[in-house]
């Protein structure tokens, strides 16, 4: 049962005009439950546009994308605000936490969109923030944490609703090696131990080369989508 | 939704920008104050106005002598108000005669009849010490119809008035000022200065002082340079200022049975019957409750003109409030693109900025409310009648403040609600 089938994607901007551009052509792929698949492409790939399919910030121009069971290629702005809101958990390059709430508060956040109690949301965030391992900051401000927690309390955000698919986009970007080493971890150990279905966006080959599938991006087609054989890989495989 | 939430999202963010928010809510909280102080001081000048004029009783009816052809009401209205209008000759004005007359065809209907004469002002001198005085010249019922409350002694008589004597009836403040060692007054002779004459007088009782005019205009009572009145006899009086002993005007005062608007058309029926071959002036009567709602009506139309003011003060506030949210919207655009990412729908984000909007016009209306209290009780005090703001007033002050919040808070907050998460999120 796959999380999510994309099947014949297409998405244009400016129809109809004279620049309209023809971003993503004919996408057709799936990604199964437990994955850790990467995707890959240079910068004008259409890597973002694609990302911003699957996180249903946005609607084809036409296909089909069902992702857990629902066909979100035609629903209402409000329908798919619940969308992100439940089976999806955003990491961005750029961390995006609330720089006024604290670390606890940041990753409430989404169960307070999603309408759990207030006890509710303090006592998952707080499990959440000791699957990461930062207990002890869950009342710091993004400001005062370093690049590597932020980024660890934004994982924790977005695994706050257990959503269906964790959606990084670059998660790394912003990280000195050590630190996006750490993160990588992170990402490894949410697959393994807990069972998570991960989408990695990124430009970097040696990341992609850590995960199970990788699909590659060329100007708006996928021109592969094998799984990793790498060495890489396999060095990772063997050392569980 | 998550009104709880909002709000407390919304002061961490007024926590965060403390002298911006406070800058905000600046053009609040100067209207609202304006408003709570100025209602504040407009009810404490009608009640001591009203209260003054009440004083002097409603029962009072104000006659005095007209121009043909408008005066009237408002004639008399700037009589009382201290005005002048075309002047009357010596022929063209009420007599002595006439009033006697008028006294004793009404003789159950009429309490008194007070008349006056201005004398000039001047000084009483003592040696070195002097007291500022506004001689006047009146009968003895002007004691009645004026509400002049006695201390010591009695009012002029009308004995003083037949016999022209060179008696006085002064006021507190001049016996503290001539007499500081604690002399009686009464019998005590004093010489007023007036004009380039000096006049002797006996002093024959001693009233207390009491002022239509608020003390920062100068007419506190315990203010010593006051100016004050000291009543001589009428008829004393305009021998002195040489004035005509006929009257311009005059008060009657009714027995409290007496129905005072239809009174008045009587006496003002029976002083035109001597007008009737007048080409240019009649006689007019304003009944005293007519003056005191007059005056109520003059006070409501202040009121309305500063809460028009105030109004514009606000929205000049609420605009102030729209514009930094709009750039709060803008500087966190990202904020914004997150939240929506995790699934904020547009109304969550409509309800935040909102509930920002209000919760700043909120609080600026509360301090506003001190800052109105605060002026409130300062003019108040100084007018001699403190006032504090009704619960009402600042009930709807806030609550004013906060539909502001709400109205000028929805654009900013629909403009962030509409914003692409994906152009929100690439947003620098």
């Amino acid at each position: 049962m796959p999380v999510i089938k994309m099947q014949n994607i297409n998405k244009k901007f400016y129809i109809g005009l004279p620049n309209e551009l023809h971003i993503l052509k004919d996408i057709s792929f799936s990604v199964d439950e437990g994955e850790f698949v990467s995707i890959i492409g240079p910068s004008g790939s259409g890597k973002s546009t694609l990302m911003n399919l699957i996180g249903a910030l946005d609607v084809p121009t036409t296909g089909s994308y069902v992702l857990d069971g629902v066909d979100v290629s035609t629903l209402s702005d409000n329908k798919l605000s619940d969308i992100r809101n439940q089976k999806i958990g955003f990491i961005f390059q750029t961390f995006n936490l609330i720089p006024r709430s604290t670390a606890l508060r940041n990753v409430e956040l989404p169960m307070l969109y999603g309408g759990l109690t207030a006890a509710e949301r303090n006592k998952r965030a707080k499990e959440l923030l000791q699957i990461v391992e930062m207990s002890d900051r869950g009342t710091h401000r993004p400001s005062e944490l370093s690049g590597g927690q932020k980024q660890r309390v934004a994982i924790a955000r977005a695994m706050a609703n257990d959503p269906a698919i964790l959606l990084a986009d670059e998660p790394t970007g912003a990280l000195d090696s050590t630190t996006g080493r750490l993160v990588m971890d992170i990402f490894h150990n949410l697959h393994k131990k807990h069972n998570k279905t991960i989408i990695l966006i990124t430009h970097n080959q040696n990341l992609a080369a850590e995960t199970q599938r990788i699909i590659t991006l060329h100007d708006g087609e996928i021109i592969s989508n094998k799984r990793n054989q790498s060495k890489k890989r396999q060095k990772l495989v063997k050392g569980d | 939704m998550h009104l709880w939430e909002n709000i407390q999202l919304a002061l961490e963010g007024l926590r965060a920008n403390k002298m911006r928010s406070l800058l905000t809510m600046l053009g609040i909280i100067i209207g609202i104050g304006a408003v709570i102080g100025i209602v504040t001081v407009g009810d404490s000048m009608t009640a001591a106005v009203t209260g003054e004029m009440a004083g002097l009783g409603v029962s009072n009816i104000t006659v005095r002598v007209d121009p043909r052809g408008g005066g009237g009401t408002m004639g008399a209205m700037t009589d009382v108000m201290g005005g002048s209008q075309a002047i009357p000759q010596e022929h063209d004005l009420i007599t002595n005669e006439m009033i006697e007359r008028f006294v004793e065809f009404y003789p159950n209907e009429i309490r008194a009849v007070g008349l006056q004469s201005p004398a000039g002002i001047g000084q009483v001198e003592s040696g070195r010490l002097s007291s500022n005085i506004n001689l006047m010249g009146v009968n003895a019922g002007y004691g009645i119809t004026g509400g002049v409350n006695m201390l010591d002694g009695s009012f002029i008589g009308d004995g003083d008035v037949a016999s022209r004597r060179f008696v006085a009836v002064v006021s507190d403040i001049m016996v503290a000022n001539i007499f500081p060692d604690g002399t009686n007054p009464l019998n005590q002779e004093i010489r007023v200065a007036i004009g380039n004459r000096i006049e002797t007088f006996i002093v024959m009782g001693v009233f207390e002082h009491t002022t239509l005019l608020p003390p920062f205009v100068g007419g506190n009572a315990v203010n010593p340079n006051a100016r004050t009145n000291l009543y001589i006899p009428i008829s004393t009086a305009n021998f002195i200022s040489g004035n005509s002993n006929a009257h311009q005007n005059f008060t009657v005062m009714v027995q409290p049975h007496v129905n005072v608007s239809e009174f008045t058309s009587t006496t003002t029926r029976f002083f035109n019957s001597f007008y009737n071959d007048n080409p240019r002036f009649r006689v007019g009567g304003l009944p005293m409750d007519r003056v005191l709602s007059i005056t109520e009506t003059v006070m409501d139309t202040i009121s309305i003109a500063v809460a028009v003011i105030a109004g514009i003060s606000l929205i000049v506030g609420g605009v102030g409030v729209m514009n930094i949210m709009l750039v709060s919207v803008t500087e966190r655009t990202r904020e914004i693109g997150t939240r929506k990412a995790l699934g904020a729908r547009n109304s969550s984000i409509r309800a935040q900025f909102i509930v920002e909007a209000v919760i700043i016009c909120a609080i600026g209306g509360i301090l506003g409310v001190g800052l109105g209290f605060g002026l409130g009780y300062i003019g108040s005090t100084l007018l001699g009648q403190p006032t504090m703001p009704t619960v009402f007033i600042i009930v709807v002050a806030v609550l004013f403040s906060m539909i502001i919040g709400l109205f000028f808070g929805y654009y900013p907050a629909n403009k962030a609600a509409k914003l692409d998460p994906i152009e929100a999120l690439r947003y620098e």
